[in-house]
Formats: structure tokens, sequence, C-alpha cells
């Protein structure tokens, strides 16, 4: 019935198989860097993690950013096109995981360190709420509408978000800061050496290799679905026309 | 622009003035969950007086829920929305009519709750000016967000599960900085916070999504 045969069509091209080689590359080279990093005094094994924490942090900026930079390339009438809105959702849902393995790494980092899984700190109630926020977009994303209906809707919805978090930063920011001083650090940045350094800078470009791989791959996989749509719908009036003429 | 914005603010508060939604239900609702923070909490031990401020603003952005709500259901049902689109009305206009309707019931229940939290809670009040300035800039910034979610979730057959989700991560903003504004202010405890700095955000928070409202109500509208 699939007129153009969407079944045998994948996701995978060669640029998005070098793409993904590169990704696990530099995601294993991460891991044993990360490993391979000697204990410190005051963090024992966990600060080990400086080598996945921040650039998976970074990797869920990027999402966002994307989602948000994306939507605004819907909402402009000269480069309005479905790609983007599709683009759009492919990176909120990637930056759903990004930020939830952001919270969750943080957690474990911050459980020997601050002795609490969570602590109220700035940039922690940031990423949470910005946690909330994509996944009020994925939900409005996921109500059944008509593409252009859907795209226009989310687009809206995620600048509206967007608009938020500066508002966020400063109010989460204040609300930490004007109490208790700025006491807690993410980063340690007095003790920081070399092979940290490495170590941070290479899960950077890991993270963000893997996060453009994932997107691409989810990104096709929405036009596959919107390909599918169509035909479902060529397939049907194909259908009636074939009775009118029986008839 | 604000000749309908006056038009469309008059026609919801005639509604609400006919109906009593807001008034028999909605109020009743907010006072409710004061007296479930007191349930919650042990009243006689001073947390209701220190949590105050902060116990005072949850009710608001519970009741605003609601009341964004109502203000929705106006325009979704009998073809409102589609006889508003046919009409000559400027969306800008309809977006600040609706904004002013929802942020007027709200510095009413604002009123009644302020009253609530003095009569159940026993604070004392001091400095009513820092509270009526932090009212209406939290009023305004929660009135205009809540406007906009409202249309963006008008059409949905999901929209009472969907807003709470898309509007309260939104303006959590708005209830960190109204509870620290008006900490001092509505629990009569002296305290180290300077409410400048917080006033000035929820200012910004305000005309951001009533810029944004001018500006993209109209093409909320459409989809719905």
């Amino acid at each position: 019935m699939n007129t153009r045969n969407t079944g045998r069509r994948g996701t995978g091209t060669a640029v998005t198989m070098t793409l993904g080689i590169a990704a696990l590359a530099s995601l294993a080279a991460t891991y044993a860097v990360g490993l391979s990093l000697p204990r410190t005094y005051e963090q024992g094994d966990y600060s080990k993690l400086i080598a996945i924490h921040p650039g998976i942090a970074w990797a869920s900026y990027v999402a966002f950013g994307v989602t948000a930079l994306a939507s605004a390339l819907w909402l402009w009438p000269r480069t309005r096109s479905l790609a983007w809105d599709l683009l759009a959702g492919a990176s909120a849902e990637v930056g759903v995981l990004f930020t939830a393995l952001t919270l969750i790494t943080g957690s474990i980092w911050g459980r020997p360190t601050w002795g609490a899984w969570w602590v109220w700190d700035a940039r922690l109630t940031l990423s949470a709420l910005e946690l909330m926020l994509l996944l009020g977009y994925l939900a409005l994303r996921r109500v059944p509408a008509d593409s252009e209906v859907r795209a226009r809707r989310s687009a809206l919805a995620a600048l509206l978000a967007v608009l938020v978090v500066p508002v966020n930063h400063y109010a989460v920011q204040w609300w930490r800061t004007l109490h208790q001083g700025g006491s807690l650090s993410l980063t340690p940045k007095d003790a920081l050496d070399g092979k940290f350094i490495f170590a941070m800078v290479l899960g950077f470009l890991a993270m963000t290799l893997v996060y453009a791989w994932l997107t691409v791959h989810r990104f096709r996989v929405a036009q596959l679905e919107e390909d599918l749509v169509d035909d479902d719908l060529d397939a049907a009036l194909e259908a009636r026309r074939r009775e009118a003429v029986t008839a | 622009m604000w000749r309908d914005a006056a038009l469309v603010a008059g026609k919801d508060l005639r509604i609400e003035l006919r109906s009593r939604v807001a008034l028999n239900q909605v109020a009743p609702f907010a006072v409710l969950v004061l007296v479930l923070f007191a349930f919650a909490l042990d009243p006689d031990r001073d947390v209701l007086v220190r949590a105050a401020a902060g116990l005072f603003w949850v009710a608001v952005l519970l009741s605003s829920l609601l009341a964004v709500q109502r203000s929705a259901a106006l325009e979704a049902n009998d073809g409102v929305a589609d006889s508003q689109r046919l009409s000559s009305l400027d969306p800008a206009g309809i977006f600040l009519g609706k904004a002013a309707a929802v942020a007027l019931q709200l510095a009413v229940l604002e009123v009644l709750l302020g009253v609530g939290v003095v009569v159940l809670y026993d604070v004392h009040l001091k400095g009513v000016l820092t509270l009526v300035a932090t009212a209406v800039a939290a009023t305004v910034g929660l009135a205009a967000a809540g406007t906009l979610y409202g249309v963006l979730a008008a059409g949905l057959r999901v929209r009472e599960t969907l807003l709470p989700l898309l509007l309260l991560p939104v303006v959590a903003p708005v209830l960190i900085a109204a509870t620290r504004a008006s900490e001092a202010a509505l629990t009569g405890l002296s305290l180290d916070v300077t409410p400048g700095d917080w006033l000035r955000l929820l200012a910004v928070f305000a005309v951001i999504y009533l810029a944004f409202g001018v500006v993209a109500y109209g093409a909320l509208m459409e989809d719905s």
C-alpha cells in the first residue's frame, strides 16, 4: 500500500555513521581518561565525574538552545519549514535525556561532596526547572494535531519557555545567594590542573557529538513518521478513488 | 487596541458578575488551601507565621490556575473563538482585555487571601506599600503568562492536566520573587531582605509576558 515504501528507509547515512563512530570513540576516550584521573584529597574517586558531568550539562544547554533557535526559525516566515519544527522536537527529546542525566550525575557527585543528594543550589534549581519546561513542551507536542497547528503551537510554547530562562536564572541566583552567600560552587576552580581540564574538555566534545548523533537520528525518525502519515493519506485517497471507479 | 481591550475585559467581568464562578468556586478554594496548609503544618508553633508569605503566594498560584482555566473556557465554547477571529477585534486588545480581567479577579482574591492570612495565621502586616507593589507586579505577570498559556491549551482535550505542567514552571520565578519581596511586609518579622531587586524582577517578568502576548496572541488564537 505504501507508495513510497518507507519501510526500507532507515535513518542512517554515511555522515551519521561517521558521526556515530566519532561520538562512540570520544565517549570511550572520555571513559578511559576519566577513570585514569588521579584521586583527589577532598573528593576521592568522585572527582572523576568531572569528565562527564560538565559535558552532559553543556549538552543539555545546547539542546535547549537548538530547540529555541529551530522554533524561532519556524516562526520566521522566510525560513518556515516543517523540518525546523521536527528538529525542535527532536532536540527537546534528547535535551530531556541530558537534563535528567545532569541532575542524576550531579546528585551522585553532590552526595559525597555536599552530604546530600540534593541541595537548593541555584544551578541545580535552574536545571530542575528547565527539565520541567522541556517536559511540558514535549507533552504539548504529543497532543494530536495537524502538523502545521502543532508546529505553530510548539514554536510559540518553546519561545515562551525560553523567555523565562533568564528570569529564572536571576530569581534562583538571588534566592540562593542573598541568603547563604556563594558558598557552593560546582567546579573546584582552584584545584583544577591540566589532567582534569583535559578530561573535562574531552567530555564536552564527546557529549556534544552524542547529542548531535542522537538528535539527527531522532529528527529523521520524525521525518519518516510524517511521511508515513502522508502515505497513509495517499493510500486512503487511492482506495476511495478505486471504489468510485468500480461502483 | 485599548478600546478592544476594555470591551473584552468588560465582557469577561460581566460574565463573572453574572455567573459568580470566581466568587463561588475559586475564592472558597483559595481559602481552603490556606486552611489545608494549617492542617499540614503545626499552627501553634509559629511555623505558619514564618512561612506565611510563601503559603500566601502558593495559594495565589494555585487559584490563578483555576482563574486562567475559567477565562480560557469562556472563549472555548459556543464558537466564541471563531467569532472572535472573524470580528475585527485586535488580538493584542483581546489579550490585554482578558489579562486585565484575570488580573482584577486575582487582585480581589489576593485581598481575600491577605485577610485570610492575617486572621488564620495570626500575622501582623507591616509595610502595606511594599505589599501592594508586590501584589500589583506579581498579579500582572501571572495574569499575562496565564492568559497566554490559557489560550495555548484552550482547544486541547487534555487542557486541564496540561495547563499546570506548562504554566507552573514558567511562573516559578514569580513565586520566588513575590515571596521574597513580601516576606518582611507580610509576616511582620524583621528579615534581612531588600524588596527592591525582587520587585524589579517581577516587573521585568510582567513586561516580558505582556509584550509577548501583544505580539503573539493573534498567532496563538489561530490554532485552537
